[in-house]
């Protein structure tokens, strides 16, 4: 295969990088009264990367060497991550305004290089490749933690990303070393194959290395203890964009590691995946209880669902990687939208406000803005209709599927104790003495952003003949 | 023979100049001992047919480590005397993890002893006929060529980050503009005055 047509696979990367580039000397020269020109010039570049990504998943295939795939299920997670990244782009100006400082033009380029590395992590072929990816990914999202450098949590939080983070590196590469060293390859295909004789001692270790790197990445439990800092101290904006797009990417990068290249230890890597899911549904459920910050609740949160995800991931079948698939879009969708919230939560200064206990009596101020919090919650406690119920019951109906029957079990009843603290929010907004009214609605675009995911959130049931056949052929795109 | 006699030569500089790291009074004489070693185990490199990772020792070990430890040591004003003072308290601990190390080489020479790990397959053969600078190159540069221009994109962002993290505005700095400097003629400078006997100077 000649270079060129390897280079077209990868247009979408291509096309971001170009546009990270230009935007990059942008806002060089034109300092950071072009933040909102840059912004809007980032999400036409995420558009377009996404217009690039129709004409593949027909012309799919390996790219240098296998180095890099371009297939349905790349083309799925690209989408899900293009569209969280750019709302994280289009609701930042906003937020940014009330900080100290203002916005400045470096965060959509972060953004958008970010979602280069996501971009890869998804359709690595190589370790080598999804290593290169998630540095990418990782160091611009420690930048972004600590993007608004006076505050002082934030400059935590970015450090302990930071700190946690480079270990995780660390771990994740030795595991990649030694899946090298005793298969002879880094290639997803190669250690298939070295695999499929029985799985050594070294191998073993080796994949127990790597998973424990990427559940540092997706945060589910035991790795999960930056997640709810890191959260809390980020800039909101940026909070949303890594509970979605960065979760959407390290989950489906899990996935097609566990899949394609250690698909024939399925046994070994399985037990893996149903303790860290079990263990982050419980984990998340009960640790969030006791919160009373929002972001703090959201990250809990976060963890919990991670576990649910990961529940149709340990079926190790087509259906379970297709739900797992469903579950991400669901969620993507779920959490893009709390956090648009969240982030209409202002006194009357316009400063953002994160403490639970002001939301008390919101129903009776912001009608809309509490209806939207309720279908949110709603849906994150997976209650029906809501389709954060079908997302749990798709994985739930892999799981069992695939004759796991007593980790679902585990599974519905930890969802009946995480749904005690979304409802209590619930039960704040509506039920509770009114506490100080909220800055007056937020701007147009954030309005319709939370008005579609609602929308969805409650309707989504007529898309779901259309999301089966989607997750369907990506996942078969695996096997 | 003359193999034999390189090989004792750097290996006995090494393990010397090593001790003399450690054993240095002053830490800038330290540091310069360090120096030679990195330069002695690229010498050794060498005689094994590593060539890459002799240069690699000092173009990054010698170049920008040790030059980065001189400044640290020279530019921050650490008090020695203070920090040997703990010497004994410290000396149950430094003994554990020489214990360690110990063990682990002796389980490192029992390990080689099995002889070497099987490699299933190779997706890189080592060529016999190349020097392995070019050889790492031409891979690097051909098979690898993507990822090797992703990891410049990493370094971007890297120092996108430094600059986003660290950069700041200062009010009160005097900026240098060349244009004007240049602009600037003697006449706009300097005045030429008679200066009358008894009288102070008017600036």
């Amino acid at each position: 295969m000649d270079m060129l047509t390897s280079l077209l696979m990868t247009t979408p990367e291509l096309v971001l990088t170009g546009a990270g580039l230009i935007l990059l000397m942008i806002s060089a020269f034109g300092g950071d009264s072009t933040a909102r020109i840059v912004s809007w010039l980032a999400i036409a570049a995420l558009l377009s990367a996404g217009l690039t990504l129709c004409g593949l998943p027909g012309t799919g295939g390996q790219a240098f060497d296998g180095l890099y795939q371009a297939d349905a299920f790349g083309v799925f997670a690209k989408v899900l991550i293009y569209a969280a990244a750019a709302v994280s782009i289009l609701v930042a100006p906003r937020f940014f305004a009330t900080t100290q400082g203002g916005m400045r033009a470096e965060y959509p380029i972060l953004i958008l290089f970010a979602t280069v590395g996501m971009g890869l992590m998804v359709s690595a072929g190589d370790m080598l490749t999804l290593y290169v990816g998630l540095e990418l990914n990782s160091l611009a999202s420690y930048v972004l933690a600590s993007f608004m450098r006076k505050d002082g949590r934030s400059a935590e939080a970015g450090l302990k990303y930071f700190v946690l983070g480079a270990l995780a590196s660390g771990i994740l590469l030795y595991g990649t070393s030694l899946l090298y060293g005793f298969t002879g390859s880094t290639s997803y295909d190669g250690i298939a194959t070295a695999m499929a004789d029985g799985l050594s001692n070294g191998e073993l270790f080796g994949l127990v290395f790597v998973l424990a790197g990427l559940a540092f990445k997706i945060s589910a439990v035991p790795f999960h203890m930056w997640t709810p800092d890191v959260y809390e101290g980020s800039p909101t904006p940026v909070t949303a964009f890594f509970a979605s797009a960065p979760k959407v990417a390290a989950i489906t990068l899990l996935i097609r590691v566990v899949t394609e290249a250690m698909g024939s230890a399925l046994d070994a890597w399985q037990q893996i995946i149903i303790f860290i899911a079990l263990a982050s549904i419980v984990f998340g459920a009960v640790a969030a209880i006791g919160q009373t910050n929002i972001k703090r609740l959201m990250a809990y949160s976060s963890i919990n669902n991670v576990g649910f995800a990961l529940i149709g991931l340990a079926a190790g079948t087509p259906e379970g990687v297709a739900a797992v698939l469903s579950y991400m879009a669901i969620y993507t969708i779920m959490t893009i939208g709390s956090f648009l919230c969240i982030m209409q939560m202002r006194d009357a200064e316009g400063r953002p406000v994160e403490d639970i206990a002001s939301l008390a009596g919101l129903s009776q101020s912001r009608k809309g803005l509490a209806a939207a919090f309720a279908i949110f919650m709603f849906s994150l406690a997976g209650i029906p209709p809501m389709m954060g119920f079908w997302a749990k019951f798709l994985v739930f109906d892999a799981a069992v599927g695939a004759g796991l029957t007593v980790l679902a079990v585990i599974g519905i009843a930890a969802s009946v104790i995480g749904a005690f603290y979304y409802l209590k929010i619930i039960k704040t907004v509506y039920f509770d003495e009114p506490a100080a009214a909220y800055a007056p609605a937020g701007s147009r675009i954030e309005n319709a952003i939370m008005a579609v995911a609602a929308t969805v959130i409650v309707l989504g049931y007529l898309l779901n003949p259309f999301l089966d056949r989607v997750t369907a052929t990506a996942a078969a795109s695996l096997f | 023979m003359i193999q034999l006699f390189a090989f004792y030569l750097f290996a006995s500089i090494m393990i010397a100049s090593g001790a003399l790291t450690i054993f240095a009074r002053n830490p800038v004489h330290s540091v310069l001992w360090l120096i030679l070693a990195f330069f002695n185990a690229a010498g050794l490199m060498v005689l094994l047919g590593a060539e890459f990772i002799a240069m690699l020792l000092v173009i990054v070990y010698v170049g920008a480590v040790a030059v980065l430890f001189l400044f640290v040591v020279m530019m921050l004003n650490i008090d020695y005397a203070e920090l040997r003072a703990g010497f004994v308290s410290y000396l149950p601990f430094g003994l554990l993890i020489a214990v360690i190390l110990a063990a682990e080489i002796l389980l490192g020479v029992g390990i080689w002893q099995a002889g070497p790990v099987e490699l299933a397959q190779r997706a890189a053969p080592v060529p016999q006929d190349l020097p392995n600078i070019e050889a790492i190159g031409t891979l690097l540069y051909t098979r690898y060529i993507f990822l090797f221009e992703v990891a410049g994109l990493v370094l971007l962002v890297a120092m996108i980050g430094a600059i986003v993290l660290t950069h700041r505005s200062r009010d009160g700095v005097r900026g240098q503009n060349i244009d004007r400097q240049n602009r600037r003629r003697p006449q706009d400078a300097t005045v030429n005055v008679n200066q009358p006997v008894g009288k102070g100077v008017e600036l």
